[in-house]
């Protein structure tokens, strides 16, 4: 078995058993900025785009869901869909601006349409402004048969969600697709060369990872009951980043780890207030300066070396 | 339909960068099953030729048609579906991805399914048997599942040329294939152009020139942007002007 297999076997048996050990919330608000993380390493692991405007996918997703769940008192499940939806709507029409710039150019691009949408969501009538959409009712799921009032029940919804989204990563980089991208990210004029319209499949990548992130975005909105302002901030577009950068960007369960990491100190560090970023600044210099290719991709490294030496 | 004499036409060609004028009002014609080779000094411009006829550079002025159809404004992408195939001066692999792989991504082109990120690529097995066969047909059997990037020189360039196979082009442009290597390689490179060449044409840039005169029925020298000469080696070889170029500038 590899070291990733390894790793992800003893997660999911931990998944399954997490509720009785932590808070539900934590742990559903932890599994969302986990999809969210590897929504974002689709792209800048596998395409090697840096997106610093994640955030206004994930924010976005969380309005549509909120708005079609407490203002128009539709099913949560319509809300997760509405929320994809929006997101990859915004995802294409930014990408299809974004994706033909290169490097830096591309996360300038979509820095500033994230500030864009976050301007929009504070003037926007049906966001709140400045409270956000708050107490969204959370109603049954699948037509009445489930309750999601206790927490514990709604996790397993969450780490359903979360295993789709995640299995979904997973296949996208594993089809004949991904395989392009792989090309493209190594090596875009060769591709090119071999009759690859690069960007066409670029912007596929983006809108995919668009919609995934808005899969996280409005599953976080049915968890917490709400949806504010700093899911679309660009504090939130960076921390993804954070996020997915402690993890180990080459791999798909980097991300995940980075974000337990992450949300686990901003809980348990909370009573250190605002203390809590400069900490977060200083783990994240380190991990970026001792372990280059993150934790998971570290750990992968050693485990490979100590079983060839043995 | 009678196939045409000529496969690929250049007229006036012209690139301009910020005033400096790299390639000058280039008449090309290639004719097919040719080995055509262009020449020059470092700096004439057969680079930024390449560059034009496969739109990665959008020429300043000038016309391209290949197999009588226009391509002077068509996408580099659909330029290489119609069967131009370009190679690079630098070796162009796909570092990550295994030798075998390489060469799948070319062969899975033509299937059309890849756009399709819902499906395993277990769908792009059958296409491993002949991947493994253009591999062996470069030599490189022994490293199929080493990741490129661990490829010494030659071989990347051997894998270059797989993975161009592997799209069955109609034309290939290869840029200085021979750049780099040691005399092994170049032997068997220069065997494998000239297999490859046989239901094909190819246009070549090289600077090795006893690989040129070996194999090309044609060479244009290009220097300073402009066409100098143009005709098989022996005439070529005697012009006073390519003699010049060529002493000037140290090669030879
Ligand atoms: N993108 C570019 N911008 C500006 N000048 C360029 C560019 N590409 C090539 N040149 C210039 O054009 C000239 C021809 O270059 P090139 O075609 O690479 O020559 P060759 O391949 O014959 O050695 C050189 O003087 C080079 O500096
Ligand atoms: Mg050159």
């Amino acid at each position: 078995m590899t070291a990733q297999r390894v790793i992800g076997v003893v997660l999911l048996a931990a998944a399954l058993v997490a509720p009785w050990f932590a808070y539900p919330i934590f742990l559903m608000t932890a599994l969302c900025f986990a999809l969210f993380a590897c929504a974002f390493n689709l792209l800048l692991g596998y395409v090697g785009l840096m997106s610093f405007g994640h955030a206004m996918f994930f924010g976005i997703a969380g309005y549509f869901f909120g708005h079609v769940v407490k203002a128009w008192g539709m099913a949560p499940e319509l809300g997760i869909l509405a929320g994809v939806a929006g997101a990859a709507a915004l995802g294409a029409v930014t990408g299809a601006l974004a994706i033909r710039r290169q490097g830096i150019y591309f996360a300038m691009i979509t820095l500033a349409f994230a500030q864009m949408i976050y301007f929009f969501c504070i003037q926007a009538p049906f966001t709140g402004g400045e409270d956000g959409l708050q107490g969204i009712a959370r109603r049954p799921l699948l037509g009445g048969l489930l309750p999601t009032k206790d927490d514990r029940v709604l996790y397993y919804v969450v780490l359903a969600i979360f295993l789709f989204g995640y299995g979904t990563i997973y296949r996208i980089i594993h089809s004949p697709f991904g395989q392009v991208l792989k090309a493209i990210r190594d090596n875009e004029q060769r591709a090119v060369s071999l009759g690859y319209e690069a960007d066409r499949y670029k912007l596929l990548a983006f809108v995919l990872s668009a919609a995934l992130a808005g899969l996280a975005g409005a599953t976080k909105a049915m968890v917490l009951q709400f949806a504010t302002l700093t899911d679309v901030s660009a504090a939130m577009s960076g921390e993804v980043v954070l996020m997915a950068l402690v993890g180990g960007l080459g791999t798909i369960i980097g991300p995940v780890v980075g974000a337990f990491i992450i949300i686990t100190m901003q809980n348990y560090l909370a009573a250190a207030g605002e203390f809590v970023l400069v900490i977060q600044g200083a783990i994240f210099v380190v991990i970026v300066m001792a372990f280059r290719k993150g934790l998971v991709g570290e750990l992968t490294d050693w485990w490979k070396s100590r079983r060839s030496a043995g | 339909m009678a196939e045409q004499e000529t496969i690929l036409e250049a007229n006036g060609l012209t690139k301009e960068f910020k005033g400096f004028v790299a390639v000058k009002n280039v008449d090309l014609r290639v004719r097919r099953h040719t080995i055509h080779a262009l020449i020059g000094p470092n700096g004439a411009g057969k680079t930024t030729c390449f560059n034009l006829l496969t739109h990665f550079l959008s020429p300043t002025a000038g016309r391209i048609y290949f197999n009588g159809r226009e391509i002077t404004g068509s996408s580099p992408a659909a330029i290489a579906r119609m069967g131009l195939v370009r190679s690079f001066q630098i070796s162009a692999v796909f570092p990550h991805l295994s030798v075998r792989e390489n060469v799948r991504v070319a062969l899975q082109r033509k299937i059309g399914n890849s756009f399709h990120f819902w499906r395993s690529q277990k769908v792009l097995d059958r296409f491993d048997r002949r991947a493994l066969e253009l591999v062996e047909a470069v030599g490189l059997s022994a490293f199929a599942e080493l990741p490129a990037v661990e490829l010494p020189y030659g071989r990347k360039r051997a894998l270059e040329i797989a993975t161009t196979l592997a799209l069955e082009p109609e034309m290939m442009l290869l840029d200085e294939p021979m750049a780099g290597l040691g005399q092994e390689d170049i032997k068997r490179i220069a065997a494998l152009i000239r297999t490859v060449a046989k239901d094909r044409t190819v246009l070549m840039v090289e600077h090795n020139m006893s690989v040129v005169a070996d194999l090309s029925d044609t060479i244009t020298v290009l220097a300073r942007g402009e066409v100098l000469a143009e005709g098989p080696y022996a005439t070529v070889s005697k012009h006073p002007a390519v003699i010049e170029a060529y002493v000037g500038t140290g090669h030879g």
